[in-house]
């Protein structure tokens, strides 16, 4: 069981506390690492949380991984480690290439801050666990720029390779294909919109979100490989 | 040899753009019907030091395509001013 989580915090950074909260609650032990840094420290999986990472200056998420910690974490993914980004953190890994695509602005043109319906379209990942494809969940959302975009040949790679963990069931932000959630090629690098950690108890409207941080907690390292699965910035396009 | 450069970052065609609709649905309220197809990016100015202007050129490129721009939902247009 992967009990210590790491949760990055960038200046601009506002949501590694509910997710230590919600870790901690779950029987995990979370810290918060600096982004200045260079060392992960003993850890088993890394949260990657929401916020304005660097303020999002130039684009969101675009400077973090020029944090000196943004190399541990590159290569804890490349060795099978667990790696969860949440809402910024999802537009972190994306700019970081170690997910595909990008995040756009809404196409409501409008900031979202609600509950929203998805729905697993793969459990092959660390949030996975004990899922099954199809089982909904209520997870808020808090965004302006969670609008998916990628290239078409990306979208087919994605849905071939089992990588769109999520969909919405009544898409709010002109997500290509509903996408509320993708992996990496083995399933260790999860990257969301929803915030899970915002519900994890039934005071905040759903508590559906501790399953998916439950399961973070429980995978096993995926097996290390020298397969080049991290590029530092091929992925996004 | 010392270029100035000017990069302006647009948003894509596709690529949802608030700003540039938000101005283009104001614009006609001060009598302006006739403007259209408004899209507001950013201008990055930055100099360089190359050999030759094409050299300079290469190098802001460089960093567009790497780090200054996100190809995936932004276009980046490179012009070098001055030597």
């Amino acid at each position: 069981m992967s009990r210590r989580v790491g949760v990055i915090r960038f200046p601009g950074t506002n949501c590694e506390f509910d997710t230590v909260d919600a870790i901690n609650e779950l029987g995990g032990e979370a810290k918060v690492l600096w982004h200045g840094d260079s060392d992960l420290g003993d850890i088993d999986a890394i949260v990657i949380p929401g916020g304005f990472a660097h303020g999002d200056y130039l684009r969101c998420g675009a400077i973090a991984r020029f944090s000196p910690i943004m190399d541990a974490v590159s290569t804890f993914a490349r060795n099978g480690g667990s790696v969860l980004g949440i809402c910024n953190g999802f537009q972190v890994l994306t700019e970081a290439g170690l997910l595909p695509g990008a995040l756009q602005k809404n196409a409501g043109l409008k900031f979202l801050c609600r509950m929203e319906q998805i729905q697993f379209a793969s459990t092959a990942n660390v949030v996975g666990l004990g899922a099954s494809t199809g089982d909904l969940l209520n997870i808020p959302i808090n965004h302006f720029e969670g609008n998916y975009v990628c290239a078409k040949e990306t979208l087919k790679q994605l849905e071939e390779e089992n990588r769109i963990v999520f969909r919405y069931t009544d898409n709010p932000n002109g997500s290509i294909g509903d996408i509320a959630g993708i992996s990496n090629k083995r399933g260790n690098v999860v990257g969301m919109m929803p915030h899970p950690e915002r519900a994890t108890s039934m005071l905040l409207g759903s508590n559906d979100g501790s399953s998916l941080l439950q399961s973070l907690l429980s995978t096993e390292r995926a097996p290390s490989t020298n397969e080049h699965v991290v590029s530092t910035h091929d992925e996004r396009i | 040899m010392r270029f100035e450069v000017k990069i302006e970052v647009l948003p894509r065609e596709g690529i949802a753009n608030p700003e540039g609709s938000t101005i283009e649905r104001t614009l006609p309220a001060l009598g302006f019907e006739t403007a259209g197809d408004v899209r507001v990016g950013k201008v990055i100015r930055l100099h360089v030091e190359a050999d030759s202007a094409d050299a300079a050129r290469a190098i802001v490129e460089d960093m567009c395509d790497r780090f200054l721009s996100n190809p995936v939902i932004e276009d980046a247009i490179v012009e070098v001013l001055t030597a």
